[in-house]
């Protein structure tokens, strides 16, 4: 009797606990659904799907001038090296396909994922590595662009046309969720800027002539080619807007920008992933 | 050599200096993207050569009209989040972004727009 009776109270504790972490913070899906009901308020003529153009939704000329650009990419040439990459096998004679689940097509708007066994939020870019490694290659290093660079690149055109697909499931899942979360929203640096600052309060404002992209769809595209030919990865792009906001920033795959990556890329949830894109 | 090369550095430095101080007037410091930068997010109409002006903050023009009190004009430079926590405007005293010589340069710069 009195066991049960410690039982129930150890019960209720949990569950206020748990409603506890309910009300101080919404969860996930909830973080996102009110994201776009402020852009949708914000901007009603901007479609949902067109939020994967990131600046260019908001600037017909230059997204005009993207849809030529796209017609004869000037990088099509290092998408045939990562192709190549890509194919080559392995020392045990597999192939990242033959590693990967379905081939490794369709399969990049799931991650990042939380993996529960590692206690930790694991990228594309790391999956490829322990492909590598399970089958007697060394790793390549993070951010490797003339390497695992390319090889995402080509990669996750493989998953042209799948939907974002992030899930945040679990106790550690929900903690680097919000640690990404907290990088997005802490405003920090001598500008006192946060990404949210940008991305979210002033998306679709000019700040000299730059458009600020809201933060919804901008996951869906890496990594991109800025500028012809110069291949950067989504954690690349991190590192450039805090380095031009006078932040101290990473090195790409710390547990900080894999945490960043993990919520930033939940947000475009829903959204039509196509890889290796042209940015300025 | 220790002698040579330390008048060389003196030399250089008294260069910079008074460079620095020839060239850092309240708009100097106002349009360097390194200092002020403050076109990046106001416009000032009144000003031809302020070009390409980000629209994030209010129209920089009629200075004296609209603040009257100095102290308040200085002190919105200082540290914008002081009365309004969610400004998007860096905080340019309270973070040493502009120096106290610089602010106060910047804010008679100001009161001529
Ligand atoms: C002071 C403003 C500012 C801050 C703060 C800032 N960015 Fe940016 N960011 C920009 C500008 C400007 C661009 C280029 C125009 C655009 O696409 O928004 C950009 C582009 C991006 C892009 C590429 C969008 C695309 O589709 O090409 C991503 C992703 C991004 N920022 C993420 C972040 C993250 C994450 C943070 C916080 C670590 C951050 N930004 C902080 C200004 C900012
Ligand atoms: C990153 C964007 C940003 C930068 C850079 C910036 N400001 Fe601002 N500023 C704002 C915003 C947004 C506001 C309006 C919100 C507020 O008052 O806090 C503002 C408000 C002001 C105001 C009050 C204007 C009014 O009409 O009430 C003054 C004055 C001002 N800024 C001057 C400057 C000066 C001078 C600089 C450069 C030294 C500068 N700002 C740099 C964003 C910026």
């Amino acid at each position: 009797m009195k066991k049960i009776a410690k039982q129930t109270y150890i019960a209720l504790a949990g569950l206020s606990v748990l409603m506890g972490t309910v009300s101080a913070s919404a969860g996930p899906e909830e973080d996102r659904l009110k994201l776009v009901a402020h852009f949708k308020n914000k901007f009603p003529d901007l479609k949902f799907d067109d939020y994967i153009y990131s600046a260019l939704a908001f600037d017909p000329d230059a997204k005009a001038q993207y849809n030529s650009i796209m017609e004869f990419p000037p990088y099509t040439s290092e998408l045939d090296k990562g192709a190549k990459l890509w194919k080559t096998p392995l020392k045990s004679g597999k192939t990242y396909a033959d590693c990967l689940p379905n081939g490794g097509k369709m399969i990049a708007g799931n991650y990042p994922i939380f993996d529960d066994a590692k206690g930790k939020v694991v990228t594309l870019e790391d999956t490829i590595n322990d492909c590598r490694v399970a089958n007697g290659e060394e790793a390549y290093q993070i951010g490797d662009d003339k390497t695992l660079g390319l090889i995402s690149a080509y990669m996750r055109t493989l998953s042209d046309g799948m939907k974002m697909n992030i899930k945040v499931e679990g106790a550690g899942a929900l903690k680097a969720y919000e640690d990404g979360k907290r990088t997005f929203y802490g405003r920090v640096g001598q500008l006192n800027f946060s990404c949210g600052n940008c991305h979210v309060d002033n998306a679709g404002v000019r700040i000299r002539s730059e458009l600020l992209s809201p933060v919804i769809g901008q996951a869906t595209h890496w990594p991109a080619f800025r500028g012809g030919d110069k291949l950067t990865t989504l954690q690349e792009r991190y590192k450039g807007c805090q380095y031009d906001v006078r932040h101290t920033p990473d090195k790409p795959g710390s547990t900080r920008y894999n945490n960043l990556e993990y919520f930033h890329s939940y947000l475009s949830n829903g959204l039509e992933m196509k890889a290796s894109v042209f940015r300025k | 050599m220790r002698k040579r090369a330390s008048i060389i550095t003196g030399v250089i430095a008294t260069l910079l200096a008074s460079s620095a101080y020839a060239v850092e007037t309240g708009k100097d410091i106002a349009f360097n993207r390194s200092k002020g930068n403050c076109l990046a997010c106001h416009s000032m109409p009144t000003l031809p050569d302020a070009e390409q002006p980000g629209e994030s903050g209010p129209p920089l023009i009629a200075m004296l009209a609209r603040f009257p009190d100095r102290a308040v004009l200085r002190a919105k430079i200082w540290d914008a989040t002081a009365t309004n926590s969610g400004s998007f405007m860096p905080p340019m005293g309270k973070h040493q972004v502009l120096t106290e010589a610089e602010i106060d340069k910047v804010v008679d710069f100001l009161y001529g727009l």
